[in-house]
């Protein structure tokens, strides 16, 4: 190929690509009505994607929260508390102990819980001292409740409490959650390949005088597949932006009480959006299933007219 | 030129179109193909054009089998046939100009040379001042002159016509053979179907007459 010949078939292409644009603009009814529906089944594993990763960051921020707290029977001393805490501490799979007496403790529910007078009335502190065990992050799940069996045993202790349950129990769910969005994702970009796919037949008919001549006068089947492959890749980009612009409307609208529970929560957590990597993802994932949906459409009409 | 060998075409509810067919179209003549309709006129054109395999024998079209010629070769290959019809195949929602430019830009020519060759072409027939029509607004002889254009804008070296004056009155008629003549003496190879016989027994070619698929008879 010479530098002319590139430069006319790049030329080529960049005329073919916006006209198809143009093409799009000129109908814009139809093409709003595909660009809606690309966008709606985009729009759904798109906001379930960004909902996960919300909820992975949320039990992300808790991974550290690995921690066992021990009540200590009532009626044992600061003093021997303390030395139960020291003591822990030499512990080759603790990382880190923290001793809290029950007067502290006391204290704490009183700032949370604000029943000042309430409590006055109470005879005796009814809170048990805790000892709030950091076991050694790298260590297995197993290995954990190990420690958390030795630890219930020691005769100081009441009650010993892994904080770890409903962590894990978020993180099964999340991982179900994954992979129903796996399956919906797949499902519902079939049916953005077969809208495309679909719409693309519709022009096909439309311009099936254009196809025949252009293949009797030597157009060959590249040539033909260009003008339709060049409407997928719109549709899809389309589509995809459409689907961003949709979600970030749709995160606005809730962010506002997600902020509210969070605080409710007493929680840093803000919702995040993801916008970068979705305005990534999305126009390019819909282009792909545009480009496919399109080449399926035109080579099934191509090779019913080749001659026999 | 073009050359027919023992060519049978069979069609998939067995009706043969052609059956044992032979004869050859040198380079740079000029003949007219007759026959009444059903006899066969236009499965040859397609088989020449490659619009139609033949079932059985071997066509050889500028030395090339077409049995042969894989798919992917078919549009290459008729770059180098100019094909006319009868009903034009004109796209109605481009101007004259973007029509007869069509094999151009297929073959990927740039725009100056497309231009310049769209606009010689369409002297060649009458139809400069047309460029900027749509086919629609012009009559049916210059919708075949537009026809012929495109045919010849690829400066082809075999020209195909299948009843290219069906449509047309005997003056506008004469006319358009005229055309192909004019072609026909710079080189080209022109081959035309035709049962229009008052005319065409004007005109000092050799007919080639189709009868129930088989040649009919050889008249020089």
């Amino acid at each position: 190929m010479t530098f002319s010949n590139i430069h006319n078939y790049l030329l080529r292409h960049l005329q073919v690509m916006l006209s198809s644009l143009g093409e799009l603009w000129r109908q814009p009814f139809a093409t709003t009505m595909t660009l809606l529906v690309i966008g709606i089944a985009l729009l759904l594993p798109a906001g379930l994607y960004v909902s996960l990763k919300n909820i992975e960051q949320i039990s992300g921020e808790w991974e550290h929260a690995n921690r066992i707290s021990l009540f200590l029977q009532s009626g044992i001393s600061d003093n021997r508390g303390q030395q139960l805490a020291e003591q822990l501490k030499t512990w080759p799979d603790i990382m880190d102990i923290s001793y809290q007496s029950s007067q502290q403790s006391l204290n704490e529910f009183r700032e949370i819980s604000g029943l000042d007078s309430l409590l006055e009335t109470l005879p005796e502190n009814p809170l048990p001292a805790v000892i709030i065990v950091e076991p050694d992050e790298n260590q297995q799940a197993e290995a954990i409740e190990a420690l958390l069996d030795r630890l219930a045993a020691l005769p100081d202790v009441e009650q010993a409490q892994l904080d770890m349950q409903w962590l894990q129990r978020l993180r099964s769910i999340n991982n179900a959650g994954q992979r129903g969005i796996s399956i919906l994702a797949t499902l519902l970009s079939l049916s953005v390949l077969l809208v495309i796919g679909n719409t693309i037949r519709l022009a096909i008919l439309n311009r099936q005088t254009e196809i025949r001549v252009i293949k009797l006068v030597g157009g060959t089947n590249t040539f033909v597949r260009r003008p339709f492959l060049y409407t997928g890749m719109w549709y899809g980009l389309l589509g995809g932006v459409l689907t961003w612009i949709t979600l970030l409307i749709s995160l606005l609208i809730i962010s506002g009480p997600i902020d509210e529970l969070a605080a409710l929560y007493d929680s840093q957590f803000s919702l995040r959006w993801y916008a970068g990597q979705m305005l990534f993802y999305l126009p390019l994932i819909g282009l792909v299933l545009g480009v496919m949906g399109a080449w399926l459409a035109v080579s099934r009409h191509l090779s019913a007219i080749e001659p026999s | 030129m073009i050359r027919f060998e023992q060519v049978y075409k069979r069609y998939a509810n067995q009706q043969e179109a052609l059956s044992g067919l032979s004869f050859e179209l040198l380079s740079g003549e000029m003949a007219f193909l007759t026959g009444h309709s059903g006899a066969g006129k236009s499965t040859l054109l397609k088989l020449i054009a490659l619009i139609e395999r033949c079932s059985h024998g071997q066509v050889i079209v500028n030395n090339q089998n077409l049995s042969r010629l894989p798919k992917w070769k078919i549009p290459y290959y008729r770059r180098k046939i100019g094909l006319v019809f009868q009903d034009h195949n004109l796209l109605h929602d481009r101007t004259v100009f973007d029509n007869v430019a069509l094999p151009l830009i297929i073959s990927g020519e740039n725009h100056r040379e497309i231009g310049r060759r769209v606009r010689a072409a369409l002297d060649k027939v009458g139809l400069l001042g047309k460029e900027r029509s749509l086919p629609i607004a012009l009559s049916g002889g210059e919708q075949q002159r537009v026809g012929i254009a495109r045919a010849v804008v690829n400066r082809p070296p075999v020209l195909l016509a299948d009843e290219p004056t069906g449509n047309l009155d005997p003056d506008l008629s004469r006319e358009i053979m005229h055309l192909f003549e004019q072609f026909n003496q710079v080189g080209v190879t022109v081959f035309i179907a035709s049962h229009d016989q008052d005319l065409i027994n004007q005109m000092p070619y050799r007919h080639i007459t189709l009868q129930q698929g088989k040649l009919a008879d050889t008249v020089s």
